[in-house]
Order: C-alpha cells, then structure tokens, then sequence
C-alpha cells in the first residue's frame, strides 16, 4: 500500500495506459508543460513526450472532435477538458459525433474515445467553472459516462474506458485531486458498469456519486452515532445507471434519499428518484428524497456557495424527515 | 485557378489545355453524369414518398466531388456534408447501396440510419455526411492526425461550404491542421449561398481562400465548374500534403443549379443569376469539348447516358425492393457489440 492522492491516482492511471497502449495518447489545454491545470498529467510530457503528451490551442470543438477522428483512425485518445462548463464549447462534437457516429453509420464507425473533465463547486470558482453537468451527458444514448468518487476508480476506471469500444466520459470531481489515503500497489482495472455500495446499512439508502460520496458517508457516519443505519449507494457509473443495485437497496431499506450535485430540475437525482418509484414504490415507506444544489449559478462568496452545495446535515436532514 | 497567399502557393500551370487522356476525360463525364442523373432520379423518389426527409442536391456542383476525388488513393480518407451524394458516388461507393440508404432501407451503406444526409462507408473510409455545418472539420482533423501518427501517408479530404467558414470550428480546424502540419486536404464547396443567405450578408472577408491562407496553409481558388481544373488542382493539393507539406485548402467556385432542399422555395436568389450559372453547366461544357476534340463520337453521348439511366434504374429497384430492418434491431448500434468489433482502420 501506498498513499496516494486522488491527483496522484488518476496520473498513474493515464501513465499505465500510455505505458500499455502505443495507440493512447493524452491532449487537451495545458496538459504538457504546465502540467495540467490540476496538475493530473504534471510529467508525463518529460516521460512521453509531445507527441503522446500534446497541448492544445484552446479550442474545445477541434481537439474533442480531433479526438473523435482520432479514434475513429485508430488511436486511443484521451482527451482532457479542463471544466464540464468548458465541455460546453465542444458540445457539438460530443453530442452530434461522438454519441451518433455508430448509430447513423449502421455500426461502421464506433469511436473508441475517453474524454476526462473536471466537474462540481467548492473552491469559490463561481458560475463559469463549478456547475455539475454530467447529468446532461448521462441523458444522451451513445454515451458512456462515469464519476470516480474513490482511488480505487481514480485509478481504475480509465483502462477499461479505453478498452471500450465507444466513447467515455470521465467526471472528476476538482474537490476530490487533493484527496490522500492508501492505495494498493497493484491497484488497477475495475468494473465500470457497476454501482457500488460504499456502506452497508438498512433503515435508509443514501445515493451519491462523485464529490457527493463524501457528503454522503459523512452523513451515515452522523446518523450512526443517533443509532440510524444508512446505506450508501455509489452509482460510479452515470449512464447506463446500475438501477439494479439501487432498487435492491432500497427494497431492503424502504427509504432513499439522492443526493446531487446538479440542479434538481432535469437531474441525475430526477432519474435515480424515477427508477426507484419505477421499480420499488411499494417497497417504499416514505417518499423518495433528494439533496440537491440550489437552483441558483453558483456563487463565490464561501458562505453563499456552501449554502448552495449539498451539505452532510442536508442529507442527515432529510434522513430524518423520511423517519419522522 | 488563380494565386493566393503571395508567395505561399506554387504554380500549378495552366489547366484549360491539358491534354489528358481521351478514356479519363470519358470517365470524368460518365462520373458527373451518373452524380446527375442519379440526384434528378432523388427528385421524382421525392415526389412519391419514397425518399423523405430532408433531400439536398447538388446538381450545378458534380465537378467538385469528382474531380476532388479522381485524386485520392483508395486509403486516404473523406469527411463530407449533408449535400454528398455526389462524394458517395465519385468516391465509389456503389450507387445501389446509396440508392438504398436514401429509401431508408437495410441494404443501405447506413442501414437506413442515417438516409441523405449520413452516408457512410467503411470499405472507402467515407466518414459522412455530416449534417452540422462545420461539425466535420475537426474529424478530419482527428483523422489525419491519426494517420500521422502512426505513420500512414495517407490524406484525409475534408469537404464543406461557405456557410461552414463562419462557424468557429473551421477556424479551430484550420488553426489546428496547421500548427501540427497534419495531411488534411480541405475541399470549401462555395456555392455562395449559406442555405438561403448570400456569402456578402454572411462574410466581412468573401475572399474565402484569404482566410485559409491566414492560417499559413497553400490556398488556391478553383473554378468548381471545370472538372479538369479541379482535378489538376487537387491531384498537386494532393501531392503536397501526402509528401508532407502540410494541409491544403482548395476554393471550388461552384453554383447548386437547385435549391438548397426540397423544402426551399429559392425567393432569395435571383432568376438571371441562376440561369447565368447554368450555361457554365460542367457536364455539357465536358461533353462539348470532348464532341469538339473528336473524343466523343456521334451517338457517344447518347450511349453513356443510356449506360448510366441503366445503373440508375437498377439503384432504384434495387433500393425499392429492399428490406426494412426490423423494429427489434431499433437500439442496435447505440453502443458497439461484441461481433461488430473492427480492428482499427
């Protein structure tokens, strides 16, 4: 075992893959001689050099759809966004290309892509580099998207993206790089079509992903010491959404609680909440929950961003509405 | 075809008196008419519903694509727009499995997923019809990078129009092609109108091979109405990016003789200008060359047209007595399966 940070994890990661994959290579803004902008691929220029390690001009459409006819010319890109709201400038190419080209082709052309972004609030980075957005790309068929909450998926979840056969988005929460625990030295590939439970419980179900895990097993962790039993449901991957782990859990626990850091209008937690009503209603013994992000761009004053973002006595909250 | 980029562009001759040989001019002609014929065909399928949706013809511009595509090897690459029919076709791509993808069938080069607008081919790496304006630039780009880097000297032939110069993604592309010197062959169709909006309403430069120029890229202007000019001017574009000379831009002057889709009623150009266009047609201008050098015999003409009305009669009943893929096969191909698994191209 070693201590790692998430940083750290999800640089071995890329460094694994360019090690294994001539076809793999890294592009994106500031990704070689700066480093990256949260400073994930800080040497791997020196170690790769630029043709593998490229930095790009900034503009998103080009590299992200050069990364498409990257793929579909037999590389293996990996292409680095460095927000989800800077994703919006190649939003184009992600939703027109990336997600149809197999589709509209009758199967001729699958685009073998991973793209990476940062996403979620908490560094005072306001409304232009902190909203949640993964929940528009989980709408879109043709996509895959995933949110490594944990060193274990910083680490693991990238190979598996580039084995697959169609495109991969990675969201990385910026709250979660400086994170630090132990991980072990052999860690690698993980299943990536699978939700996971975090910690078992069985009075409620608290489902997170991302930044809000931590939000989330801070939450159970309260509720324990006031003798309730929480659950936490990881959902690692965002579409296609492991709805069978989920509805399991809340068929044992009867309640559920979605936690979010998206808007609640249109959500991921909108999703996760209709599937469970799909699947299990009558499991149910109280409504369905969600902690969301206030419906507001996020603001970047500390106090008024804390008040916008999902907090662990949010969620401990809502818990105890469920069992009131 | 005249000079731009001062400096920047080598000279590539005079065009208008090469003397090519007689059986490639021959097939030149044969090519644009099959394009012709087969798009007028598009139009009576149109009219009982056998083709819907949205329909963009080309007509007017056929010496664009077949020229353009005279100079690709069978390994280069073509990213083409909604208005491609004639790229499917000069690309060789064969006119029934066109035929077939625009009645929505099986049998097409799409599996009937895509129709006019998204034809695809893997065999001839045709990589769409793309029906975002500008939205194929960049996969070019990604294509020829791909190429690059794994050492491949192939080109990627990059079609779009006027309309597309003034998305934000040409110029990234641009930009991009050029700073990493990658083989893309970029192809502007200027039919001066961007769907029913004329190039001076739309562009502060009209001078389009100005812009690609600026990019540091040779660029030159062509008349897309003279099929051997095009195919002269794209065999030496060719030539320099496969030896290494970095991205080239061609200009094709060009009209669409039609208008923009078979929902436009065309009140935003001009009866003269049209019928100005329309006498520098490339296909009588072709043939009557060719009739007057001696090339083409009398009854020559008439023989091709029957030989291409025949293959276009055979699309159409090859394409009619198609199958409808099955409604259980809807969600096929949103994600790759096991067995459609291809090695990389």
């Amino acid at each position: 075992m070693s201590t790692v940070t998430y940083r750290e994890a999800m640089r071995q990661a890329i460094r694994d893959a360019l090690i294994r994959d001539d076809r793999v290579f890294l592009m994106g803004e500031d990704v070689g001689r700066y480093g990256g902008c949260y400073a994930v691929s800080l040497g791997l220029l020196e170690e790769f050099g630029p043709e593998r390690v490229r930095d790009t001009p900034l503009s998103e459409s080009a590299f992200v759809g050069a990364g498409i006819g990257a793929a579909l010319g037999g590389m293996r890109p990996i292409v680095e966004i460095m927000t989800v709201n800077f994703s919006l400038l190649a939003l184009d190419q992600i939703v027109n290309n990336a997600a149809t080209l197999l589709y509209m082709s009758g199967g001729q052309f699958n685009v073998p892509l991973v793209i990476r972004m940062t996403t979620g609030a908490g560094r005072q980075l306001a409304a232009q580099h902190s909203h949640s957005l993964e929940g528009w790309y989980a709408h879109v068929p043709g996509l895959r998207a995933l949110a490594p909450a944990t060193l274990e998926d910083a680490r693991g979840m990238l190979w598996p993206a580039l084995e697959d056969p169609d495109p991969v988005l990675i969201f990385e929460h910026g709250g979660l790089y400086n994170t630090e625990g132990e991980l072990a030295d052999d860690a690698g590939p993980v299943d990536i079509t699978t939700a996971a439970i975090r910690r078992p419980g069985d009075d409620v179900t608290i489902v997170a992903y991302g930044g809000t895990l931590r939000t989330a097993l801070s939450a159970a962790e309260a509720l324990a010491a006031d003798g309730v039993s929480a659950e936490v449901v990881d959902l690692r991957s965002l579409r296609p959404l492991d709805t069978a782990t989920i509805v399991e859990s809340v068929a044992r626990t009867h309640r559920a609680v979605v936690v979010d850091e998206g808007w609640r209008t249109g959500s991921l937690s909108a999703e996760v909440s209709a599937r469970i009503v799909e699947e299990v209603f009558y499991d149910l013994d109280a409504p369905v929950a969600r902690v969301c992000s206030a419906e507001v761009p996020m603001p970047y004053a500390k106090h008024l961003e804390d008040a916008a973002l999902p907090q662990v006595a949010d969620v401990v909250a809502a818990v105890g509405k469920l069992r009131a | 075809m005249t000079k731009e980029a001062p400096g920047r562009v080598a000279d590539v001759g005079a065009v208008a008196d090469r003397t090519l040989e007689n059986d490639h001019a021959v097939h030149l002609l044969r090519q644009m008419l099959r394009i012709r014929r087969f798009e007028e065909r598009c139009v009576e399928l149109y009219s009982r519903s056998a083709i819907r949706g949205f329909l963009h013809l080309g007509i007017g511009e056929e010496a664009c694509a077949t020229g353009v595509m005279e100079a690709l090897l069978p390994d280069d690459a073509v990213v083409a727009t909604y208005r491609e029919h004639g790229h499917v076709l000069a690309r060789g791509i064969s006119m029934r499995a066109t035929m077939a993808e625009l009645e929505g069938k099986v049998e097409g080069c799409s599996r009937g997923r895509g129709g006019s607008m998204h034809l695809f081919d893997s065999a001839t790496r045709f990589y769409g019809g793309n029906a975002i304006v500008g939205g194929g630039l960049p996969l070019a780009v990604g294509l020829a990078l791909a190429d690059k880097l794994q050492g491949h000297t192939h080109v990627t032939a990059c079609f779009f129009g006027d309309g597309a110069v003034a998305e934000g993604e040409f110029h990234e592309s641009m930009n991009l092609a050029a700073l990493w010197h990658l083989p893309v062959l970029f192809c502007c169709e200027n039919n001066l109108y961007a769907m029913g909006t004329a190039l001076e309403l739309t562009e502060s430069e009209t001078d389009l091979s100005l812009k690609a120029a600026s990019y540091r890229m040779p660029s030159w202007k062509v008349d897309g109405m003279d099929v051997i000019a095009v195919e002269d001017a794209a065999r030496h574009a060719v030539e320099g990016v496969r030896s290494g000379g970095g991205p080239h831009f061609l200009e094709l002057r060009t009209y669409r003789f039609r208008a923009h889709s078979m929902y436009d009623s065309d009140r935003y150009r001009d009866k003269a200008e049209i019928e100005g266009w329309k006498h520098r047609d490339p296909i009588p201008a072709l043939a009557e060359r060719l009739t007057a050098s001696g090339v083409l015999a009398d009854g020559d003409l008439g023989r091709l047209e029957a030989e291409v009305g025949a293959e276009v009669d055979d699309a159409v009943a090859f394409a009619d007595a198609g199958t409808d893929e099955t409604v259980e096969d809807l969600e096929r191909f949103v994600t790759s399966e096991p067995v459609e698994r291809r090695p990389p191209r």
